[in-house]
């Protein structure tokens, strides 16, 4: 499936993923609004924002844990927005969880193959008389997972209980995990949090290399904005759910709104006070 | 999956998944039926059958609340249902075609099948309500599925104290009218009695292998690991494709089928009579005791906890006034020692072989 040329000069129907207008309100507080995006293959784009502003809803919105309001989502040229978290994973969306989200008490390696379950069948005589079929694809499984726990360096603790791991193992284990989905478009919610310098270079290494090998679209909410600025190539900035930005990350730097949404305005002080 | 490296089914395959198992499951009915039966008496027989129910009742439940994590306090009802179901079918037929509801044929005779196939419809009567039964735990978690589950046993038992009365005399039987045999003749409040004494250690011990072999089976499949990732978080689990409602429903179908296996096994034993109570909350806990206190999701420790929690008040019998006062504490005891069950999430094997802790035989 992977017709579509790299670089945005692509149309709307080469789209991967392509959002119109979204917005969701809670009660009276409207939450996100007139969301749009439009990435392509091989996109790699962020999603920034002061604490509050909307990012992670926006997330919620694309992966079907909330309805959007108005507009719509397209993943492939496939409406999703009308569908249930796990048909939009298997429309070939993946996320990462910004607050760890991992199985806890499951194997890193289960974790990892319990994401590889829906590009399967799976019927209950299959797996209860262990029919030829469901013992091939059973292995493959496993061997998808391990693949996947190579690349990111986690093979020699397949065995450990996922909430045993370090933070930042933690943190690359949600990443393989979404990407066992095999997803057209992968949605990483600060994936850099509460790791060290060494982890992020590493990280950002490694987040190219899954979008070059894998031809995915990225969507990346990140606090951290040497490394948004470093490996996005175009950035949406979000303030009280409106975006107030888009662009490359040399512009959004300038932008004086994204300046202002982050730092504020410079106010009159009154007379006799000293900073 | 279309892949490499795929192996056809073949026939040493089949043998080792599907042939060697049911095999071992008969092997081991065939023991106790003729080895350690006879060996031990007639009350140890009568224990042990109490146990072969409640290792199938408990490792059932197991795979709702301990593999999916959803807090099911209905089981009992299944486990009546099952029992009416294959109850009320094996003493009718016996009724209808040998004009008594006494044993008829010895040890694999036509009775025992008769006895067979009652149970297993009295397993898929219970996997029927179990799946009308999951049905709402698609919108509910935690305590109001709890409080469901809990309502439907009760509803069930109401339900059956207002059955007809059961019908003794074959003649009777054919010249039923409509106000006879509906509400079905289940007996009412008094229970449904009477029922031909088939259960014997073979065919309680050949389930319980089966249901043992089905649990593990299902636990270490992608689809047994599908439902534990619903167990550790929903909405993780949802976002990684898995389709929580229709696994929900399975686990309440697969679980609710043995549980009315277990029901038709005892209402089948001598000695009881299945009374609606046996659909009431009473029984519901004890078998969610077990399933606790053996360690959610840890198909050892559950049979264990069966095990030992229709042992002990046997054990106690001596202390007489005391004895549940004396079960009372033991199980506070553990509450407070093993809070996460006798083996936690583990199973027996992963301590002795530490080296497969992933699970990862296929």
């Amino acid at each position: 499936m992977n017709h579509v040329p790299d670089g945005a000069s692509a149309g709307p129907l080469d789209m991967l993923l392509d959002v119109r207008g979204i917005a969701i309100s809670f009660g009276g507080l409207s939450a996100v609004r007139d969301f749009s995006l439009h990435m392509p293959s091989g996109a790699l784009y962020g999603l920034i924002g002061p604490n509050g502003a909307g990012k992670t809803t926006v997330f919620n919105l694309l992966t079907g844990v909330y309805r959007t309001e108005t507009g719509s989502i397209a993943v492939r040229g496939r409406r999703v927005d009308a569908l249930k978290p796990h048909q939009i994973a298997t429309a070939g969306l993946a996320r990462t969880f910004q607050n760890i989200r991992l199985f806890g008490h499951l194997s890193v390696l289960d974790n990892v193959r319990v994401a590889c379950h829906l590009r399967g069948r799976h019927g209950l005589a299959g797996t209860l008389l262990r029919l030829g079929h469901h013992v091939a694809q059973e292995r493959s499984i496993t061997r998808r997972a391990r693949d996947l726990l190579a690349m990111f360096g986690l093979s020699d603790r397949e065995d450990h209980q996922a909430r045993h791991l370090s933070y930042g193992d933690q943190r690359r284990l949600e990443i393989a995990r979404a990407l066992a989905t095999e997803p057209k478009v992968l949605l990483l919610d600060e994936p850099a949090a509460g790791m060290n310098a060494q982890e992020k270079v590493d990280l950002a290494g490694l987040i190219r290399r899954i979008r070059d090998e894998r031809g995915l679209a990225i969507l990346l909410i990140e606090h951290d904005m040497g490394l948004v600025m470093n490996v996005c190539q175009r950035i949406t900035v979000l303030e009280y759910g409106a975006v107030i930005a888009e662009g490359e990350p040399t512009d959004i730097q300038k932008n004086p709104r994204v300046i202002e949404a982050y730092l504020g305005t410079p106010v009159e002080l009154p007379a006799g006070w000293e900073v | 999956m279309d892949d490499s490296n795929n192996l056809a089914p073949t026939r040493s395959a089949v043998l080792r998944n599907v042939t060697l198992p049911v095999a071992g499951a008969v092997a081991l009915g065939l023991l106790m039926q003729l080895v350690v039966g006879p060996a031990s008496g007639p009350y140890a027989t009568r224990l042990m059958l109490d146990v072969g129910v409640a290792i199938i009742a408990a490792v059932s439940l197991n795979i709702i609340n301990g593999y999916t994590g959803q807090f099911s306090v209905g089981h009992a009802a299944f486990i009546a249902a099952g029992g009416y179901v294959a109850g009320s079918f094996t003493y009718y037929c016996s009724l209808l075609w040998w004009g008594e509801y006494a044993k008829h044929g010895g040890f694999l005779g036509m009775g025992e099948w008769l006895f067979f196939c009652s149970c297993l419809l009295g397993g898929f009567g219970a996997a029927a309500l179990g799946w009308l039964v999951g049905l709402p735990s698609l919108r509910l978690r935690g305590d109001y599925l709890a409080i469901v589950t809990l309502g439907f046993g009760e509803i069930l038992r109401v339900l059956l104290q207002n059955t007809n009365r059961q019908i003794f005399d074959a003649e009777q039987l054919r010249d039923a009218t409509w106000r006879q045999l509906v509400p079905p003749p289940l007996g009412g409040a008094q229970g449904f009695s009477d029922v031909p004494k088939y259960t014997n250690l073979f065919w309680m011990y050949l389930m319980v292998a089966v249901t043992l072999f089905v649990a593990v089976r299902l636990k270490i499949s992608s689809t047994g690991r599908a439902f534990l990732s619903i167990r550790e978080d929903e909405i993780a689990a949802e976002a990684m494709g898995v389709d929580i409602t229709r696994l929900k429903v399975r686990a309440f179908i697969v679980a609710a089928f043995f549980a009315g296996i277990a029901g038709g096994l005892f209402a089948h034993q001598s000695g009881t009579v299945i009374r609606p109570i046996d659909a009431g909350f009473q029984r519901s806990f004890e078998i969610v005791i077990m399933v606790v206190l053996g360690g959610l999701g840890s198909i050892s420790g559950v049979t264990l906890a069966a095990v030992i929690l229709t042992l002990l008040p046997a054990l106690l019998l001596d202390f007489a006034q005391y004895r549940m006062i004396l079960y009372a504490l033991l199980l506070i005891l553990l509450m407070i020692f093993r809070p996460q069950g006798l083996l936690g999430v583990k199973e027996l094997w992963d301590f002795a072989r530490p080296w497969r802790r992933g699970g990862t035989r296929t």
